[in-house]
């Protein structure tokens, strides 16, 4: 049951941002999460949503599997709404009942909050379903390879991500295998209240923890006899290359991004809404 | 030039009290002598504790010993300055396969003891394919190592040490914790190795149905070599074994039962057709 869930949730297909280097992908999230703080209007929006459904059209996964990622913040988007619905300030009352009122302000940051965020999980969903775990360490090694000058131990942040991502699977199979141990013993998981259940996790944790140190104190062993010695001098077997395209989605990227700011800037001029 | 060359050999685990005092020293390896030629295939025995595992980890500086040499390839173990050297011609495969491998996919893996060593991209490649077609497993290559059976993991980290290009490769019980056909394979892919490609294998193991085929045997017990030879020599001991907790072959055992019972069998029969044919010539001459 617990093997059921998938870990960064890729999705295999062949498309243009499938192949596009990781590095490019985890810098054109972060200008898109900054650009949806940058725009305060409509046309700003408009914008925002031309590429981000650009970007899916050309991702080839299914609208839906972007839509899943949504549902983990439902509860934030729902009070975020709520409140920014109620309780913003504004000229025009549009509604009022009892101590609430709904004015033309509330209305608009409501709905702004609410896309912003929307778009947020969306895009960064598009980034891990097109990119395997790997990629994305490998491309935050090398992305963030300038930051060891600075004594930052880059290499070592990717390593302990990279094994971490290759033993999660295993030790929630071995989570799995403990707690139907213990249940065959007549261990019990789901009934009573929420301090019961956490009570009942404890016999579960304690072998876990032991196991995952032992292992830990192998896979260390393991490593040193294969001659690893950090990453001083270290070569890859899959090196991270730029090619013509990833050149070309920067350009896209800058593109978008001064459409962004112009809109922005224009919109102090200009009053477009 | 001796590969694996060790004399005096001794090796001890303090045990700490609750206070941290020490309160108990245990002789792992005790006064050990090895002397392993290139190209063997050296099997080393003993039942739990006997100090087997402790000594295979001296063999690529792991451990270094507390009195007495290990050279390898003629390097001291126990200098720092070429102990990237010792662990690239002596490499080691554990016993658990979940925790030996590294990358998340086989190729990866496989490619991470000649990225630790520096090797250019280009010759990583070469090293991966030639690697996984040592042991069979290039249908794998872009398969989780977390899909594979236990014996299919063990040869993709025998796979990742053959990568490095070792002279020797120490196989620390590397079937201990597989079914019996996973350990077939195991077996298969080592004695490959061997002997298409002049490895030096030096097996770990308590089963002794994969001690049959090695040039040399060294039995040991409570930190001690008590035993060295080649395999028939060993075990037409069979009392000997027997009272040092270890099983002889059943096909071994059964000639052995037979000798006693008065039949006319030679000394350290190992495999049911040597059996077989002993047989069919005792009735013929009968």
């Amino acid at each position: 049951m617990i093997k059921d869930i998938t870990l960064g949730q890729y999705y295999p297909a062949d498309s243009i941002l499938h192949k596009l280097d990781p590095r490019v992908k985890l810098v054109a999230t972060l200008v898109f999460i900054v650009s949806l703080f940058l725009v305060k209007t409509w046309v700003g929006y408009v914008v925002a949503t031309l590429f981000l459904a650009l970007v899916i059209r050309m991702s080839r996964v299914p609208f839906s599997f972007m839509v899943r990622g949504l549902k983990a913040i439902i509860m934030l988007l729902m009070i975020t709404v709520v409140f920014n619905l109620f309780l913003t300030p504004g000229n025009r009352v549009l509604v009022s009942f009892w101590k609430f009122q709904i004015t033309d302000e509330g209305l608009r940051t409501a709905a702004f909050m609410a896309v912003r965020l929307i778009y947020l999980i969306i895009g960064s969903s598009v980034m891990t379903l097109t990119t395997t775990p790997n990629d994305l360490t490998d491309g935050m090694e090398k992305g963030l390879g300038p930051l060891k000058k600075l004594h930052v131990p880059v290499h070592e942040m990717a390593m302990i991500m990279a094994i971490a991502l290759r033993f999660i699977p295993i030790l929630m199979e071995e989570t799995d295998k403990i707690m139907k141990a213990q249940m065959a013993r007549g261990a019990d998981f789901e009934t009573g209240n929420l301090v019961q259940k956490a009570k009942s996790l404890v016999p579960l944790l304690v072998p876990l923890f032991i196991s995952a140190f032992r292992r830990a104190n192998d896979l260390a062993m393991a490593m040193e006899a294969r001659c690893y010695h950090g990453g001083e001098g270290r070569t890859k077997m899959k090196p991270l290359r730029y090619e013509s395209r990833d050149f070309k989605a920067y350009g896209v990227l800058g593109l978008y991004l001064c459409a962004v700011i112009a809109v922005r800037v224009l919109g102090n001029y200009v009053r477009l809404i | 030039m001796n590969m694996i060359e060790a004399s005096r050999v001794v090796y001890e685990y303090a045990h700490y009290d609750e206070d941290g005092n020490i309160d108990e020293i245990k002789r792992a390896v005790d006064g050990v002598d090895l002397d392993i030629q290139k190209g063997d295939f050296v099997a080393i025995l003993g039942h739990n504790g006997s100090g087997k595992s402790t000594l295979a980890k001296h063999l690529n500086a792991i451990l270094t010993p507390r009195e007495g040499t290990v050279w390898v390839d003629g390097k001291d173990t126990k200098d720092e300055g070429k102990i990237w050297e010792i662990r690239q011609s002596a490499g080691m495969v554990f016993q658990n396969p979940d925790n030996q491998i590294i990358g998340t996919i086989v190729e990866e893996d496989v490619g991470f003891g000649p990225e630790n060593m520096g090797v250019p991209t280009k010759e990583i490649w070469e090293r991966v394919e030639e690697s996984l077609k040592a042991v069979n497993m290039v249908k794998y290559r872009h398969h989780s190592p977390n899909k594979l059976s236990g014996g299919q993991k063990q040869r993709v980290a025998i796979a990742g040490v053959v990568a490095m290009h070792p002279q020797c490769i120490v196989l620390d019980e590397p079937t201990a914790m597989l079914d019996p056909n996973g350990r077939k394979e195991v077996i298969r892919a080592v004695r490959a190795l061997n002997q298409v490609e002049d490895i030096t294998v030096v097996l770990i193991t308590h089963y002794m149905e994969e001690v049959i085929y090695a040039d040399k045997v060294i039995v040991m017990d409570e930190g001690k070599i008590i035993m060295q030879g080649t395999p028939r020599e060993i075990f037409s001991q069979v009392e000997k074994l027997k009272s040092c907790r270890l099983d002889v072959p059943q096909a071994t055992l059964l000639a052995y039962e037979l000798k006693q019972a008065g039949l006319k069998l030679p000394d350290g029969i190992l495999t049911r057709e040597e059996l077989v044919e002993e047989l069919c010539r005792l009735k013929q001459n009968t």
